[in-house]
């Protein structure tokens, strides 16, 4: 026993198995549960059989689940992009000299503190086809003659939740860049300026260069929780009008727990597995290849 | 009224009519259920009991207030939950599956139906009610009995009529609210054109949109499946329905594509939309309303029961509320004998007065229920178990009808085709389509 716990590797083990418990209890049994439970027909209350691939042939004929699928890829890819836009430029700016600097970068994170659901709250009352505010300010400045119809129209709608996903995921970009540009020594750019580099030469080799480790981290987690969004839709619109909003999750939810159909549920959250492997995959030998990083080309 | 003779019964009847004399005086005289010692409970029994969340604020107090006589009575501990009522169908699935969790659940429509096996039979609950309440609803007992047995105890149905404006409809050229189709597209059309349109839900509304759109199926002879559970959505008689929502559609406020649950109520509280279909909660928000401008509107509200279409009978839809006791439960009798008591017309009817009729009755002695006598504005609601059908009409209720509601096909299809998204047939061709996955199996 005593030789045994001189082990360097006996130790090492022990040491990690608490870990590997979690990991094993919270984290791979979930996921495998769900995963054989989209090869079933379980419904809530009532275990499944094997049925192989039939939930999924289902879900690819059905035309509301291939809706959801572009919904999902749409929501992710727009909201993705501009948020990635918007806290770059965010993090750019707070990272300069300005004046109650933390105060400002405390207060940029507040949408990213309020609870999802309150904010969605909020975003809901802004869409009211009877009360938005936007539409009553509108109409009194004389720009508009009737109400939008934010949530009715499918395009208005998905557009209305993205702008609601950014408004809440710009935060969590630019306080992750802000401290990735934080680490990039001030003399690199006194290197830079001295060579006679302009400020858009300074951040297309210096800054954009070291940054993308940050970035490719902080992009995966984002499109990971916008790919996985569902509170939002969930308090908004439910997946409507004509379920032009419903994402994979919220889908799956409604089939799942308000449907029973836990079998076919699951399966559509398995199927999001893919797209979320695709998306770690991309940034982690895409975006973090040293040489990219380095500003060489392949 | 198997093990409940008629000696019984006028013995039972007699006793609650003397305690019913007495209670004006203050006394309160034991009757009822545990009383007689039909259900004893077990020693040292302790109820749980999950029930969704009130709509009003009544309904919380009295039950709270019953829930303690219950326990002054008989001692049993019973501690209530309650969660929204979307909520707690999942969770009363998981309870079913795991087996363990709340003694009793109050949960929603067809959930008896999911896992009939897990519950308990309290036919001699409900045939004691039945034979002393003068019966139960037929649609009560589609919904809670399982191969002839009872396997839950109704409470009732959180149900809806047309909340309408008088002052507007009677502007519009109507003095009474149309009993049938035709009418009440022409009262519709003519609110419209006032100035002063009507506004029902079309969005992922589970209440609202799918309580009017199965109205809106049915009356005109729509159904979703045939008796033996065959997909028939796709049908002349829902093309029609589908025709006739579409040009009701047009009298619609902007913007219902989007509506959830809570909008018309909304809307309608700020004076934009002159008809909707509710339950009495926008009457009694308007009636309790700290606000004088809406409190004056209650004067102004009306309900009515939704108008009969070309089949020529009451087809409505409402939110039933079935009372379930699960096997696992430590303690049956006492969780029967709490349900028997709360279903008593000593506790049942404070408790609807205090929602003023926000749940009708499933019991038909109960249409003489105080609460019918003390509002007029009220009384529509007291027939809604009597006019409705069984949710998946005319098919049979289980995870097929559950899952079908659950997923808005019905209301999608409606929002489709009232919206010109797609045609009345294409709209019914891709409900056929959708049903038919449930209904395979």
């Amino acid at each position: 026993m005593k030789r045994l716990l001189n082990n360097r590797h006996f130790l090492g083990l022990l040491f990690m198995l608490p870990a590997g418990v979690l990991l094993l209890v919270f984290l791979t049994y979930p996921l495998g549960l769900g995963t054989w439970l989209g090869f079933t027909d379980a419904k809530i209350g009532r275990e499944g059989h094997w049925i192989g691939l039939e939930n999924f042939q289902f879900l690819v004929g059905d035309a509301v689940a291939r809706l959801s699928l572009f919904n999902t890829v749409f929501y992710t890819a727009v909201a993705s992009v501009i948020k990635f836009a918007l806290g770059l430029w965010l993090a750019l700016l707070l990272n300069r000299h300005i004046p109650f600097k933390s105060f400002f970068r405390a207060v940029v994170l507040l949408p990213f503190i309020v609870p999802t659901a309150l904010s969605a709250l909020a975003f809901w009352w802004l869409y009211d086809a009877q009360f938005s505010v936007i539409s009553w300010v509108l109409t009194k400045m004389g720009l508009i003659h009737r109400y939008i119809d934010f949530l009715g129209d499918p395009w208005n709608a998905r557009f209305s939740v993205i702008a609601a996903n950014i408004w809440r995921g710009v935060p969590f970009v630019a306080i992750c860049l802000l401290a990735g540009l934080q680490t990039i020594s001030p003399s690199l750019y006194e290197a830079a300026a001295l060579d006679g580099a302009t400020p858009w030469q300074r951040f297309r080799f210096v800054t954009l260069p070291l940054l993308t480790p940050i970035i490719a981290v902080v992009m995966t987690f984002s499109v990971l929780f916008t790919f996985t969004d569902f509170q939002l839709i969930y308090v908004i619109t439910r997946g409507g009008p004509l379920n032009a909003t419903h994402l994979m999750a919220t889908l799956s939810f409604q089939r799942a727990i308000s449907g029973g159909s836990l079998g076919e549920g699951a399966a559509l959250a398995t199927l999001m597995v893919p797209f979320l492997l695709a998306a770690i995959l991309f940034s982690y030998f895409g975006l973090q290849r040293r040489k990219w990083q380095q500003g060489g080309r392949d | 009224m198997s093990n409940f003779s008629r000696r019984d019964f006028l013995k039972t009847s007699a006793g609650a009519a003397a305690a019913g004399t007495l209670g004006l005086g203050g006394a309160t005289i034991a009757t009822g259920a545990y009383a007689e010692g039909k259900w004893v409970p077990e020693k040292g029994a302790k109820l749980r009991v999950l029930r969704w969340k009130r709509f009003v604020q009544g309904d919380e107090d009295v039950w709270a207030a019953n829930t303690k006589k219950f326990t002054e009575k008989t001692g049993v501990e019973v501690r209530v939950d309650a969660e929204g009522w979307e909520d707690v169908r999942p969770k009363a699935a998981v309870a079913a599956n795991v087996g363990n969790g709340p003694d009793i659940i109050i949960s929603t429509n067809e959930d008896a139906h999911l896992y009939p096996e897990k519950l308990v039979d309290v036919s001699d609950v409900c045939n004691y009610l039945g034979g002393k309440y003068g019966g139960w609803y037929p649609v009560g007992k589609e919904y809670c009995t399982d191969k002839g047995k009872w396997v839950a105890v109704p409470m009732g149905v959180a149900g809806a009529c047309l909340v309408h404006r008088v002052s507007q409809m009677k502007a519009a050229g109507f003095d009474t609210f149309p009993k049938d189709n035709a009418g009440f597209l022409k009262m519709c059309q003519a609110l419209k054109a006032k100035g002063t349109p009507v506004g029902f839900a079309l969005g992922n509304a589970t209440g609202d949109a799918n309580t009017w759109c199965h109205w809106l199926v049915w009356s005109h002879g729509g159904k979703m499946v045939d008796k033996q559970g065959n997909v028939v959505i796709n049908s002349p008689e829902t093309i029609a329905a589908l025709e006739y929502g579409k040009q009701l559609y047009e009298t619609f406020v902007p913007g219902t594509l989007s509506w959830l649950d809570p909008n018309n109520n909304k809307a309608f509280l700020d004076g934009q939309i002159s008809v909707t279909n509710n339950g009495i909660s926008i009457y009694y928000a308007a009636k309790n309303s700290a606000d004088p401008k809406i409190k004056e509107m209650a004067d102004d509200i009306a309900h009515a029961n939704f108008p009969i279409g070309p089949v020529g009978r009451p087809t409505e839809l409402h939110l039933f509320f079935p009372q379930m006791i699960f096997k696992y439960s430590k303690f049956p009798n006492a969780a029967k004998a709490y349900l028997a008591f709360m279903m008593e017309k000593e506790q049942y009817e404070p408790w609807q007065s205090a929602s003023i009729g926000y749940v009708t009755q499933p019991l038909i002695g109960y249409e003489q229920n105080a609460v019918w006598k003390s509002d007029p504005k009220g009384v529509p609601y007291k027939d809604l178990m009597k006019n409705m059908l069984p949710g998946g009409y005319d098919g049979p209720m289980g995870y097929a009808s559950a899952a079908t509601l659950a997923d808005f096909i019905l209301v999608n299809m409606v929002a489709e085709a009232a919206s010109g998204s797609k045609t009345p047939k294409e709209a019914a061709e891709r409900a056929a389509q959708r049903a038919q996955r449930y209904y395979k199996v």
